[in-house]
This record gives structure tokens, sequence and C-alpha cells, in this order.
């Protein structure tokens, strides 16, 4: 019995945190932030250099041929330096559609570009605000063309293709648009998380392939959504972590009353709280990593619970991150920001907690039946 | 058990009604509200001195000080009346809450004659705003451990070092700062308080940017300033006592609305227009659990509001229950503006005012967290409700009686 990575994962790990120690540093991130710049393109080509792009790519497409696991291990050490790039999107999302359900045609044209970081993915499902449903979804896919608006799309501004869920007859099916072709308007939004750019799209008769089968469009964003929630639960569970670090040590330096903060009990019954929370987060993590690698019938659940208790812990240390700063917590200057927006983000991304509670729910129910 | 004002407070209630309709104009309910914290910029301060004066002249301002510093002598219940209907108008932000609220009170308990006269007068006419100059990076929470230093020098102290989170200080005139002058004795014992002119040499002010991106308060640095000795504030080595002077007067905030942003009917609006399971939202039993826990605390919150007037109203303080309206405010707050972006779903992390979301709850999400920290921490009012309202015994101290410059402070590397 071994629920743990092994070796090789670790050291990939261990790897993946050195350089982006380096080539992410904090400052690094909030100069993406503060100029707007939509993401790190030196840091972008960096991980394309280094495979991380291609991991779960098979090798017949370009990809490295390794499996979620390594991709798991590397997501944690993305949310870990807050790395500002359209990994999520690209690696967890739009290569897993296209991997899952592209035609030999597609995967040749997409996969290969994705891995050498040439081409940068995402995912538009959404029409307004609310959660995401078969009803909400009015934009169309006709004749070869879609029509209609997506909004909010995740690193719309920085990408080249988008995956969309629209209309297609009475049900609904995927589509890849490049967004280079005719027909495309992006509205740039402001987002909370500036390195998490938010796009409004707007197609009119913009050429477009559909992935997979007419009418799978639903059942498959159920499917990419639950894969890439276990990698998005990684994520933010690396970016809980490194929060919870960077208020430990601050509590461990910080004096008043003529003690460290860190001694007051108030203190440490919180942050043993969130201790517990990262590592309820943790190993649900662990067990879904393995459902997806397994391909197990308990993915569904697994996803839901890993994503809902990552999102959990994230929230958490990030609100109490500011609060234990003290005033500067509450500052510009200070990182804390950083982890609250990020948090926020990353929860409201492939779905809220909510959203995540009621499919766990569905799932659990459809258990004891 | 009566809500109404009494018919005193009623005609005094219509008096100030019919000043305000001839001088101000009512303010739009449905316009969007600033977030608490923010600073009003040089067009607003002028505005904001105007309006001041033009109370003064009409004697309405400063409403509970002694008639001669400017006021009316008038009663804390009828101060509040005041309040309460100048909200209502379109007027610029006060910039004289510290100034009049703390700062002026404090010159009337502890100075000397001739300060009153020279300080009071012109404060309630509002064309010289007043700062407080308290915190320092080392001594947030823990303010008694400042390190802020005067040093006499002929007639007058020489002071130097760091102040922050100073609301104003860049059009303020005057500050009022607490200062170490013993390092030697124990650490609330070694403190005096000066008032300063913030134009002399020597005064350096940096805006600090808040993490919502507004700029509310400052860092104010101070190099060789030079204060004359009649600028002090009570007994040399008494500072700590003239300090809790100014914070008590923190406290009467009574009947002015911490909620601020949206509320609960924005929230049912909210859950009645978006969807969940392909319901509007308000069907959802999660979503009505948490809208009547949001409800039930706002109405609490309002309603002791309500027992603290009613103190004021027929003569009393009000009780200690006062004391939890920051505490529970502004985590309720916290929480309802993450909830308000959840409902959004996707759209939640949206700041523009033109998408499909109302920036509302996530700009709340962004604000709260300065609420937590502002004016006592959340830990400390924590504190002063068990050990000051419930007598529970405080807790054991490590630098009781310690000579200042041997307890350990600020940040190690």
């Amino acid at each position: 019995m071994n629920f743990d990575f092994s070796e090789e994962q670790k050291l990939l790990q261990h790897s993946a945190r050195e350089y982006l120690g380096e080539h992410s540093t904090l400052a690094h991130v909030r100069e993406v932030f503060e100029t707007d710049a939509d993401y790190s393109r030196d840091l972008w080509k960096g991980i394309a250099e280094l495979g991380w792009l291609g991991v779960a790519i098979p090798e017949d497409y370009g990809g490295a041929g390794y499996g979620y696991l390594e991709l798991a291990v590397i997501a944690g050490e993305i949310g870990r330096s807050l790395a500002p790039i359209p990994f999520g999107s690209t690696a967890y999302l739009a290569a897993e559609a296209i991997t899952r359900a592209g035609s030999e045609e597609q995967k040749k044209k997409y996969l290969a570009g994705i891995a050498e970081g040439d081409l940068i993915g995402t995912l538009a499902t959404t029409e307004k605000a609310g959660m995401l449903s078969q009803q909400s979804v009015n934009a169309t896919f006709t004749d070869g063309v879609v029509s209609g608006t997506k909004v909010p799309v995740a690193d719309g501004t920085a990408a080249d293709f988008v995956v969309v869920l629209a209309r297609e007859g009475d049900g609904h099916s995927l589509v890849i648009v490049d967004l280079d072709a005719a027909g495309v308007e992006r509205k740039r939004l402001g987002a909370l998380d500036p390195t998490r750019p938010q796009v409004e799209l707007t197609f009119k008769g913009t050429p477009a392939t559909r992935l997979g089968n007419p009418g799978q469009g639903w059942k498959l964003t159920q499917d990419m959504l639950t894969r890439a929630a276990v990698l998005m639960a990684f994520e933010q569970l690396g970016s809980a972590d490194r929060a919870f670090q960077v208020t430990f040590d601050f509590t461990m330096s910080r004096y008043a009353f003529g003690r460290p903060v860190a001694s007051f009990q108030s203190l440490k019954h919180r942050m043993a709280d969130l201790y517990a929370d990262r590592e309820i987060a943790r190993s649900n993590c662990y067990w879904a990593a393995w459902a997806l690698e397994n391909d197990d019938a308990e993915l569904p659940i697994a996803a839901a619970s890993a994503k809902i208790s990552a999102s959990d812990a994230l929230e958490h240390t990030t609100v109490e991150m500011i609060q234990m700063h003290g005033g500067v917590g509450f500052t510009w200057e200070y990182d804390c920001h950083l982890f609250y927006r990020r948090a926020k983000a990353l929860s409201h991304t492939l779905g809220t907690t909510d959203e995540w509670r009621e499919k766990l729910v569905t799932r659990l129910i459809e258990q004891v039946a | 058990m009566d809500f109404n004002d009494s018919p005193g407070e009623a005609a005094y209630r219509a008096k100030v009604r019919t000043w305000l309709d001839a001088n101000a104009t009512l303010r739009d309910p449905d316009a969007p509200k600033g977030n608490m914290l923010d600073e009003p910029d040089g067009d607003l301060i002028e505005k904001a001195k105007a309006w001041q004066l033009k109370k003064y002249e009409a004697g309405w301002a400063c409403l509970r000080w002694p008639k001669e510093y400017g006021g009316q002598k008038a009663s804390a219940m009828e101060s509040v009346i005041f309040s309460q209907e100048e909200s209502r108008y379109d007027l610029p932000p006060s910039i004289y809450g510290i100034g009049h609220g703390m700062l002026g009170p404090t010159i009337m308990a502890h100075g000397t004659d001739e300060q009153q006269e020279r300080f009071l007068r012109n404060m309630a006419m509002g064309d010289e705003v007043w700062c407080q100059l308290f915190s320092e990076p080392d001594a947030g929470s823990d303010l008694a451990g400042l390190k802020t230093k005067a040093v006499k020098d002929g007639d007058d102290w020489v002071i130097n070092g760091q102040k922050i989170w100073t609301t104003g200080a860049q059009y303020c005139r005057w500050g009022m700062l607490v200062a170490r002058t013993d390092p030697n004795a124990a650490k609330h014992a070694g403190l005096t308080y000066f008032i300063v002119d913030m134009e002399v040499p020597g005064v350096e002010i940096r805006p600090i940017k808040q993490m919502s991106g507004a700029s509310g308060f400052n860092e104010v640095f101070f190099t060789d300033v030079r204060t004359p000795d009649e600028n002090r504030l009570g007994a040399v080595g008494d500072g700590w006592g003239v300090a809790i002077t100014t914070l008590m007067n923190e406290r009467s905030s009574i009947g002015s609305s911490l909620g601020g942003g949206a509320g609960i009917r924005d929230l049912i609006k909210l859950a009645q227009q978006v969807e969940l399971n392909d319901k509007p939202a308000i069907e959802d039993g999660g979503v009505r659990r948490r809208i009547a826990d949001f409800a039930v605390r706002r109405s609490g919150l309002k309603y002791t509001g309500q027992r603290g007037l009613s103190a004021l109203s027929q003569g009393q303080t009000p009780g200690p229950e006062a004391s939890i309206g920051k505490l529970v405010a502004a985590i309720s707050g916290l929480e309802m503006g993450a909830f308000g972006m959840e409902l959004q779903g996707a759209a939640g992390v949206l700041t523009g005012e033109d998408g499909p979301a109302d920036p509302a709850w996530q700009r709340t999400y962004m604000g709260m967290p300065g609420l937590r920290l502002a004016g006592g921490t959340d830990e400390i009012l924590r504190n002063i409700i068990a050990e000051r309202v419930l007598g529970m015994p405080g807790e054991p101290r490590v630098d009781k009686g310690k000579p200042f410059k041997d307890i350990p402070s600020g940040t190690t590397r």
C-alpha cells in the first residue's frame, strides 16, 4: 500500500519548486499584476522548455507521455509560486479536452503546439452570472460556425484557441475556435486577480470544428471539469501551503507585548485549524489524483471533494493570512492580497464551491440508491 | 419600549431638517456607496471645509462642545440626531471625525486654558484639520510599545521616529502625537503627549496604498522635528493617560451605520436574479439559510445601535453591548461579500461596473479585511469584551514592569 507520490514524482516536485522559486518569485508575480501584463511570457517559455505543458500529453502527439500524477505535482508548485501563467486553462482543460475527445486531425493540429508552449487554450462555458446550466447556454453551433457571447472566459486575453460549449440542434456540442478566425470579438474585463485575466468573447458566424460527437457537449464539459478540478485542487492546495508558510514565518518573528505573536493562544488555535483544513484537502486531493490516474468510478465524488476542500482551505488561509499580519496585511505593498485575490480567482474557476457541493451530493445520493 | 423620537427629539429633528433642506440637497439612495476607508481627494477636501464653515456659522458645528469653543453644548442624543439627518444629504465625506470626535475632547480634558483658547475654536471652524499620530510599524495593537522619541532641547522637544496608519496626514495642519520621553521607565510610564505642527521642517508624509487599490492612510516620518514645550499636552510621563482619553472617545460612534455597501435587500435581489440548479437561487434551501443568518446579524447590529441611542436619549451612557458592533459587522460583512460573489458564479471575480455581475460584493470582500484590523483588531476587541466587559482574568504579561528598553519588539528576521 503506497498512498503517496513515487520517488520520481517527488524529485519532479523538488525540481519544479526550485525552478519556480527562481523564475516565479512573488516580486515577479507582482510585476505581472501591476503592469497588467496578462501573463509572464518568459515564464511560459521556460516551463514549456521543461516539458511541463506536455507532461500528460501522449508521446505520439508531442508530449512527454507521463500522467496525471506528474501533472498534479507540477500543479501544486504552480500554485505554491502563484505562477502568473495560463497553465491550468491550457494543461488541465484545453489539452485534456483534445486528448480525450479530439479527432486524430485535432490532436495533430493542437497537441504538439500546446506541448511546445506555442499554443495557449482555454474553456468558454458561462454566458451570465450564476451557475452554469444547460438552459443557460445560448451560443449556437450551426453549419460549421458558432455565434453568441461567452462571459467570463478565464485567460481569454492570451488564448490562441478556445473550447466552446454551444447549442447544436436539440442538444449541446463542444467546438474548438481559433481566435484569429473571422467574427471574433475579445473584450478584456476588469478582474479581481489580474494574473488570471477575464474576457468577454463574442462570436459572429465564426468558423469552428466540433470536438467529440454532436450532442455530447454537456457530458464532455462535465467530464472535463471533473478532471480539471483535481488538478486545480492541487494548485489551490499549493497556494494554501505557501500562504500558510508566509503567515507562520511572520507570526514567529513579529513581537507584540514583549513576545512573538505566534505565542498567543488565539493564533495558535487558528493555525492548527488551518493545518487541519489543509491536510483534509491534501488527503482528498491524493484520493482524487489516484481516481484520475486509474479512471476509477469514484472520480466524480473524489474530484468534487478535492475541489471543495482545497477551495475552502485556500480561502480560509488567505483570510487569516491578512488578519494575522495585522495592519500591514491590508496594504498593497505586502503580498497577502496576491494570495487573497488568487484564492477567489481559483474558487470561481471550473464552477464555484457551492456548485461542486451540489455535484458532490447528487453523486453521493446515487451511491446510496 | 418605543423607537420613536420623544416630543423634544422630534422637535429638534424638525429644526435640523429645516436647516439642512435649505442648505444641502438630498442624496440619491440608489447611488453606489464608497468603501469606508477611502480617502477624499483635493477637491473634496475644499468642499468638506466649506461645509464645515457653513455649519459653524449657523451654529451646527461640534454640537457637543461647549459654546465657548464653537459648540452648542448639545446632548449626545441631539448630536446623533444631527448626524442621522446629515447622512441623508449629498455632502462631502467628513474629514473631521478624528479631530472633532477624539482630539478636540482630549484638549478639553487635558489642555491648559491657553491651549484650549488657541486650538479649539479653529478646530471647530474646520479650516485646520487634525490627525492622530499614535500607531507605529512596531506598535499597533501594542500601542504602548511605541518608540518615536522626544528629547528636550531648550524650550523645545526634538522628535525622531515614524508613525503609521495616519488618516488624512497629507491635508492636516496639526497632529497629536505620543512619544517616548523616558526609555528607562516601564512601557506605559515613559510617554508624553504633544501637539505637532505638520508643516514644520522634518515632517515627511508618504501615502500607503490599501490592498483594494484605494489610498486611505499614510506613514509620517519625523526627522529632528521641533515642537515647543507649550504644545505639550499633559505632564511629562503622563502621555499614556492622555492617550487613553483620546482612545475612549473612539468608542462614541453610536448610531453610525457600520454596514455600508450592499445589504440584505441587495442579496435577495441578487439571489432572485441568478440561477442555481436551473431555478432562481433564492429557491435553494442552502441559500435561504445563509440569507436568514445574515439578516439576523444585521438586525441584531441595528437594534444594538438603537439600545445605545435609547440610553443616550435617557441621559445614560450606552451599555457594554455597544462593543460588539465592529467585531460582528466586519466579519459578517466579509462573509456576505464572499457569498454575493459565490452567487454570481464565475462572474463573481469581475470588477467592472458594466459587466454581467455587480462588483459591489467583490468590493466589500476587498474592503472588509481593513475593518477587521482598523480601530482595534478583532483579537483586541475580543480581549476587551472578555476582560473589561465580562471581567475574565487578563493574560499573564511578560513585559510588565520591565524597563522599556529591555522589552523585545518589532520583527526579527
